[in-house]
């Protein structure tokens, strides 16, 4: 019997948190863009915003169920948009990524990590639990592969490896054994060390900033640069940072783009390690919250959803804050919650809206 | 087989708590792992993070400093600066340079080439040190820079102030020019406070005065982004420009001088013989210095060095060529003092045979005197002359004069000129002197070589009653005492100096040359109402024997020194022409010259608004009296009985009155309104020599007081005696 769906079970302090996020989003946007073209950003940024908790309570009003009954339709859609985007797409500085409807472009591949969310809770859920098959791992992997190679071919690197902690999570919750991981984990290893070796799969700017993370001062002018960039910026905000609208780094656009993918740089070069240690602990808070209503999930595919939610938004943060501080290289992946972008905006507000339809209905059945 | 199974989710199974729990720790450990990279790079690392964006945004800029401009003695502008932009290579910023230096070249119209050669230059200098490339680059040239930021952010521009000099060269030798300081100089350590790419003097007054007229570069921090876009500015230290000079040029005469000499190659000087201003000073042919002041082209600078004229010589100070006949009036004093002159006639038949050899004299001047001797520049008579004086006796009257030596001006690279002797000789061909070599000497010829400015000295010296000044360009009141000093130091040279002539030689020498210019050879440049003395010079040149084929090089040097007045003069000029044929082509250049000075200076006197200002100068006065002859054959002060003469200075605003004297003899002049100290100045000058042959060394002694206490110009006879 369904009970009566109330919005007393959303998960309000979550969307506290979350919204506390966006609103240093939208003040480090306004900062980090003052004086250049891209000034008033940070309206736009707040418009996105907006428009994502309507989507985000739109979502949470449909059940995760009917959701889940429906995947292999969307999924099959998706990825028609991705072989679309590849055909039809508007190039922008040589990937084709975007498609666009009237006035607005979308960025397809940003949709497909929603999608893969649900297409693997579905998958996994209906496996059970039970203890994993070489071919339940196998189809996993294709449900996953296929999109991710057609994201791959755009070329967009960054977005296709947003996928695999989808994968994984669902691998790892839906019951694999760790003997299967760790041959796994090997094979892994040896694809990529072969993908890297045999130089095609791989254009050599892709791989120049992959490596050059490592070694940002060998080619301070080419792709070390933007690291080099950013960990000075980090580095010179110091404990304290140099105030809003005062980063020398953000406000002499020496920091790449400081409003989208290095956004956490321009904040931490203006408010310091006190104000990206807070953003990080908020981020570390909502992602705890989020795993706690993967616990009280309804049943398996409702934590697997959370869990994949969880996931993406794990990889993203650590890739991100890894890339702005040098541990990671350049891909290009926004920081959820805080780097402006309408795509990035949207999916994480649906993905927050799937995660409140799981609670709501967490009483259920 | 999948989408019965798979359209409908699974709704009963739960995920196991334990592996939420895992993720959870997962999270915590990444989460530990940013925070501890953030601690690394913000807490322990901030401090040298900050120098790195210190460094990315702040960019080094000098502030350069304005160059002291140049006036005449009128305060006139003469050199001034003019704001310009000039464009400058940034290295800090890492780029790849060379790539971009093709299209640096080409936007900046440079030589590639060259442009690499500059670089290379300042391979060594520190980074934030930033190249000079182009100076006083055209505004399509900063719109090229402008246009270009993103692409080249290394191309930096600044404002700076240019040199602008006269046009067509004037005064150019005695201004000089700047240039960038060189990588040879840089190695010197004269240059130890000039950086690559400073502006320094390279000739004239901008070279012995650089350390004055070049100020103090500032410098300022200029904030720029990413691109090299200037957003801000600070720290700003402000250059502090050079001092402005004061020259004794004076633009009028310069102007007179300028274009009397017209195209003529040869040089003029004008000097005040009072105090060694240099009032004229040019050298033809000349340059532009404005094409110096921004780098000169390959093609222009070998134009100018292969010029068989010699641009960049300055004549006035290094043309080195023998003296002709205005040598003369040195071999007259040399006669004079020597005492062999005064009773000397000499009979000219067209030349004279001396050691056994003929050499030969332009006219038949039949039987003269040194009297007329000067004036028709008769050259059998000095050939006697160095005959009896020999070239030992000649050398050491004209090394007196200054003839060998520099004279001390303060312009660089002076030359010394050269004053033959046995020892000269022997020092420098290891060859005995032959007695007869000096008669050529005697007409300014053989070995003996001037400069014009040398020439001018000597003889306005001896109209000066053998008073020798430091010729100089920039007056030294201006200048601090150890400036002076070092300028002293740096341009040695005989200075200022006495020679002492016996009263009938000044007066021979100056009133020969007052003859030249009223009946001698250069009668055609006389001018009526200007007490104006001179002497021609028409010197062969090597080679050129008695040929007078205008223009050609073996056409003889044409020389004229002229004064006014004729004796104590204030105003000296020289004129050469080299192969400008004869002397008496100069003479009338230079009677030019003095007429405009005269004009000038007579314009100004009556100008009463000029004298309004002027202290009245104190004025001469002559007086003649006898002293009676006493019982002891000496009177109470000394002197010997006989007639008296000498000189007075009254000062012009007091009433003379007769006044008790305690010495016994010569009328004095008292001043009440002065004290008993001013008194001493009143004092008799010098007396009147009995007989002017014979010096009587003696009698002079008790004046010699008198004469330290008087300005060297009033020393002197009274006129009427000398001849």
């Amino acid at each position: 019997m369904r009970r009566y769906l109330s919005f007393r079970d959303f998960d309000w302090p979550l969307l506290g948190l979350v919204l506390i996020l966006c609103a240093i989003s939208v003040l480090e946007i306004y900062s980090a863009t003052l004086h250049t073209k891209y000034a008033g950003f940070h309206s736009k940024q707040l418009y996105w915003i907006c428009g994502g908790i309507v989507l985000m309570f739109v979502m949470s009003k449909i059940d995760y169920h009917r959701l889940l009954d429906v995947i292999w339709w969307v999924y099959g859609f998706c990825l028609v948009s991705l072989v679309a985007v590849k055909l039809v797409g508007t190039k922008v500085l040589g990937a084709r990524r975007w498609i666009k409807l009237g006035p607005m472009h979308f960025q397809p591949s940003e949709w497909v990590k929603l999608v893969l969310i649900v297409m693997v809770a579905h998958y996994f859920a209906n496996l059970g639990g039970r203890r994993l098959t070489w071919g339940d791992i196998f189809k996993a992997m294709g449900l996953v592969g296929i999109p991710m190679l057609l994201v791959l071919l755009q070329p967009d690197l960054g977005t296709a490896l947003t996928y695999t902690p989808i994968l994984l999570a669902g691998l790892f919750l839906g019951g694999i054994h760790w003997k299967q991981a760790a041959i796994l984990g090997t094979v892994g290893l040896l694809a990529v060390v072969g993908v890297w070796s045999s130089g095609k799969v791989l254009k050599p700017y892709q791989k120049a900033r992959l490596t050059s993370f490592l070694k940002p001062d060998d080619d301070p002018k080419g792709a070390g640069y933007q690291i080099r960039q950013s960990l000075i910026a980090v580095g010179s905000g110091g404990v304290w940072g140099k105030g809003a609208e005062q980063g020398s780094q953000t406000q002499g656009d020496f920091l790449p783009i400081p409003h989208a993918d290095f956004i956490f740089a321009a904040f931490s070069e203006e408010h310091g390690f006190t104000g990206a240690f807070l953003v990080l602990l908020l981020y570390f808070v909502i992602l705890m919250r989020l795993i706690q209503n993967a616990q009280t999930a309804a049943d398996m595919s409702g934590s697997l959803l959370v869990m994949g939610v969880v996931a993406v938004l794990t990889f993203q943060i650590a890739v991100n804050v890894g890339m702005v501080i040098g541990f990671m290289p350049v891909t290009g992946i926004p920081l959820p919650l805080m780097s402006y972008g309408g795509s990035s905006v949207l999916f994480t507000f649906l993905a927050l809206g799937v995660v409140m339809n799981v609670r709501m209905r967490r009483f259920v059945n | 087989m999948a989408s019965e199974r798979g359209n409908r989710v699974n709704r009963d199974e739960k995920l196991p708590m334990l592996k939420l729990t895992v993720v959870q720790y997962g999270i915590l450990v990444m989460m530990l792992v940013l925070t501890a990279g953030l601690w690394r790079l913000q807490v322990l690392g901030g401090d040298s993070w900050r120098v790195l964006a210190e460094q990315n945004r702040i960019r080094k800029v000098p502030v350069l400093a304005a160059r002291g401009k140049l006036l005449d003695r009128d305060g006139r502008l003469l050199v001034d600066n003019y704001p310009s932009v000039s464009c400058f290579l940034v290295r800090e910023q890492n780029r790849n340079i060379d790539n971009d230096l093709p299209l640096i070249a080409k936007g900046l119209n440079l030589d590639l080439e060259q442009l690499r050669a500059t670089l290379h230059r300042y391979r060594l200098a520190p980074g934030y040190q930033p190249i000079p490339i182009k100076q006083d680059i055209s505004p399509d040239e900063q719109a090229f820079i402008e246009a270009h930021r993103n692409e080249l952010p290394e191309l930096e521009t600044i404002d700076e102030e240019r040199r602008l000099y006269p046009r067509d060269g004037f005064a150019a030798h005695l201004i000089g020019y700047v240039g960038e300081v060189s990588e040879e100089m840089l190695n010197n350590a004269a240059y130890a406070y000039y950086e690559p790419g400073d502006v320094v003097g390279m000739a004239g007054v901008e070279k012995t005065y650089d350390e004055l007229l070049r100020g103090q570069d500032g410098s300022m921090d200029v904030i720029v982004d990413s691109h090299g876009r200037e957003v801000g500015r600070r720290g700003i230290q402000l250059a502090t420009p050079g001092q402005d000079l004061k020259l004794t040029i004076d633009n009028d005469v310069q102007r007179a001088a300028e274009l009397a000499l017209g195209d003529a190659n040869g040089a003029v000087v004008a000097m005040d013989p009072r105090n060694g201003e240099i009032l004229a000073l040019v050298s033809h042919p000349s340059y532009d210095p404005n094409a110096f002041a921004v780098r000169i082209g390959r093609a222009e600078w070998s134009k100018l060095v292969t010029d068989p004229n010699h641009p960049l010589m300055n004549k006035a100070i290094q043309d080195q060529l023998a003296p002709g006949s205005t040598f003369k009036i040195i071999m007259s004093v040399a006669g004079m003092q020597e005492g062999v002159v005064q009773n000397m006639h000499v009979s000219c038949a067209g030349g004279g045979t001396f050691f056994g050899h003929f050499f030969k004299c332009d006219k038949h001047h039949g039987v003269l005197s040194v009297h007329e001797a000067i004036p028709l520049s008769c050259d059998t008579f000095f050939y006697a002359v160095a005959e009896r004086l020999g070239i030992d006796t000649i050398a050491k009257y004209a090394t007196q004069l200054g003839i060998g030596s520099k004279t001390g001006i303060d312009l660089p690279n002076e030359m010394a000129g050269i004053m033959p002797s046995t020892q000269w000789k022997m020092k420098n061909y290891h060859e005995k002197w032959y007695a007869g070599e000096a008669i050529s000497v005697g007409i300014g010829q053989g070995a003996v070589a001037v400069t014009p400015l040398q020439l001018v000295r000597a003889l306005s010296g001896i109209a000066s009653n053998g008073h020798l000044v430091r010729p100089h360009v920039v007056d030294p009141g201006q200048l601090k005492p150890e400036f002076r000093q070092a300028v002293l130091d740096s341009f040695p040279g005989m200075g200022e100096r006495q020679v002492e002539l016996n009263s009938d030689t000044w007066m021979t020498a100056t009133e020969g040359m007052a003859a030249a210019t009223t009946t001698g050879t250069a009668a055609a440049a006389h001018l009526d109402g200007i007490d104006f003395a001179g002497k021609t010079g028409t010197a062969q040149v090597v080679g050129g024997g008695d040929t007078h084929t205008k223009g050609g090089a073996r056409t003889p040097n044409a020389w004229f020194v002229g004064m006014v007045p004729r004796r104590n003069p204030e105003f000296a000029v020289v004129v050469l022409q080299e192969h400008g044929d004869w002397g008496a082509g100069s003479a009338k250049l230079a009677a030019q010259v003095v007429t405009a000075y005269v004009n000038k200076k007579r314009k100004q006197e009556n100008n009463l608004l000029l004298q309004a200002d002027k202290t009245p100068k104190p004025v001469e006065m002559g007086a003649l009296w006898s002293t009676p002859e006493t019982p002891a054959g000496r009177n109470a002060a000394g002197h010997q009985a006989g007639m008296g003469g000498g000189r007075f200075l009254v000062a012009a605003d007091a009433r003379p009155v007769r006044a008790k004297s305690n010495l016994a003899a010569g009328p004095r002049f008292v001043y009440p309104a002065l004290g008993a100290k001013d008194a001493a100045k009143i004092e008799k000058v010098k007396g009147y020599p009995k007989n002017p042959s014979v010096p009587e060394k003696g009698r002079e002694k008790p004046d010699a007081i008198a004469l330290a206490a008087l300005p060297e110009r009033y020393r002197g006879v009274v006129s009427g005696g000398g001849r």
